[in-house]
């Protein structure tokens, strides 16, 4: 069911959605494969959230397809809900339940929707709470945890789905500076499993470091795309250029 | 004084047993409220559902209308006047239980004013929950079910007993279709003994004892919900 090397996991053809008047995305063509780490950077208000949300209709793009492991998912017939179990997403303001303690968080979805047995659902996220070290949180609610915390687990709840693909909607823009490392640890050890992830973020470091391609995205489409090296080290884009040299400072 | 007191307390409530005007009123009252209370709450459930599903997605733009027609009507005409076209208009030409028509009449009445409860704290929810929900694979009702609805609940829950505790009082008027609840129940009273203060003060007196109870319940309820988080 993994897409190749010929058949990308994720295909964005002539991508395009208003906001009324105004033309946020226009006419975006992008594929996504198996194993990428694809950063999207940009000002704001380029529409690189919007971008990322329109990879799983969160938004319904005005134009365009958006294929998904061989699914038109912006076919209307098709059933969205069964692919979006497929596609984690992680928000800048983590948006856990705050009515579930952790354990419930994590385990309702599998539940209800994979037909997980409950115990069976327990093991799961119990394992990958221990990795992101928040084990003895489990019975914790959302309002008890830290900024670091709540998105660490916001991550685990995604991959408790066992996804395909992780989006991830600025992931770090809502927490205090000293918690960002935490929340990118989690982010880095997940690259390293070959997760195919597409991150927006403001932090340039962490895509130098992790990313393997980088995107620019500025009024409304990818103005320049390559390997992080050559992105950071030899922008051809003037407003790429412009954007770095206020970000790199 | 105190003598005269307990000479009046005897006419009114303890001779021919009229302190049964009372206590079956009461019953009826409570009847009325409670099962009024059931069928407002699932009107205004299904009502809140149909608007704020149209408000989130634009669909259900005829259910959407006939419901705002309803909470228009409803909440724009007086309940006696609602609880006499029920019984007079609608059931006027067929022999039918008194208590079964409150219920209804207030039940209906009720309804609204609970939907827009409801519809206020669906709406409350902030929408990065429901996009949580539905990123995760659930579906619409499924995320209103299990993510939305128990937070909205909690929110609006004094809100709901306030409409609660208003509709208890407001079943008071159902002697306008000779129903013989708690108001009414004094009511005869007084006209029996020509003595107004006592039925009327017992009467009041019993409305405020419930009031009280009811409120204090849902202080309880609320404190132990409150205790889950923050």
């Amino acid at each position: 069911m993994n897409g190749n090397r010929t058949q990308p996991l994720i295909q964005v053809k002539n991508l395009g959605k208003n906001f009324g008047d105004m033309k946020v995305l226009k006419r975006i063509n992008v594929d996504i494969h198996q194993g990428d780490v694809v950063f999207v950077v940009g000002p704001s208000g380029s529409g690189k959230s919007t971008f990322l949300r329109c990879l799983n209709l969160l938004e319904e793009p005005t134009e365009g397809t958006i294929t998904f492991e061989g699914t038109d998912i912006t076919n209307p017939k098709t059933d969205i809900d069964k692919h979006r179990q497929k596609m984690g997403m992680v928000f800048q303001q983590f948006n856990l339940f705050p009515h579930m303690t952790i354990m419930k968080n994590l385990t309702i979805a599998p539940i209800k929707l994979q037909g997980k047995k409950p115990e069976e659902a327990r093991r799961t996220a119990m394992g990958l709470l221990k990795r992101v070290g928040l084990a003895d949180r489990a019975d914790a609610y959302p309002s008890q945890l830290s900024g670091g915390q709540k998105q660490r687990i916001a991550i685990v709840r995604a991959l408790c789905m066992k996804p395909d693909v992780m989006l991830f909607d600025e992931p770090t823009s809502a927490l205090d500076p000293e918690m960002v490392g935490e929340v990118l640890e989690v982010m880095r050890e997940l690259a390293r499993e070959k997760m195919t992830m597409v991150v927006v973020t403001h932090e340039m470091g962490f895509a130098k470091e992790v990313a393997t391609r980088v995107m620019f995205m500025d009024d409304g489409y990818f103005m320049e795309e390559n390997n992080p090296a050559d992105f950071f080290g030899h922008p051809q884009n003037e407003r790429l250029k412009s954007f770095l040299s206020k970000v790199l400072s | 004084m105190w003598e005269s007191l307990k000479a009046r307390f005897i006419a009114n409530f303890l001779y021919k047993n009229q302190w049964k005007y009372i206590a079956d009123g009461l019953g009826i009252t409570l009847k009325v409220t409670l099962f009024a209370g059931l069928l407002g709450v699932a009107i205004g459930f299904l009502v809140a559902m149909v608007r704020s599903t149209h408000d989130k997605t634009g669909k259900l733009r005829i259910l959407n209308w006939v419901c705002n027609l309803y909470l228009t009507i409803i909440r724009g005409t007086p309940v006696v006047v609602q609880l006499l076209i029920i019984y007079f208009v609608v059931f006027g030409s067929v022999k039918i239980d008194k208590v079964l028509v409150a219920i209804m009449a207030f039940g209906i009445n009720s309804g609204a004013y609970v939907a827009e409860i409801f519809r206020s704290g669906i709406m409350s929810i902030d929408p990065g929950q429901f996009e949580a929900g539905r990123s995760l694979g659930f579906n619409y009702s499924q995320t209103m079910w299990y993510i939305i609805m128990p937070q909205a609940l909690k929110n609006v829950l004094p809100a709901l007993c306030n409409e609660f505790i208003a509709l208890l009082k407001e079943t008071s008027v159902g002697g306008y279709i000779a129903l013989q609840d708690l108001t009414k129940g004094g009511d005869i009273i007084r006209s029996l003994t020509y003595d107004a203060f006592m039925p009327l003060m017992a009467v009041a007196l019993i409305y405020l004892t419930l009031v009280v109870i009811f409120t204090e319940l849902v202080k309880l309820l609320e404190r132990r919900l409150r205790r889950s988080e923050r």
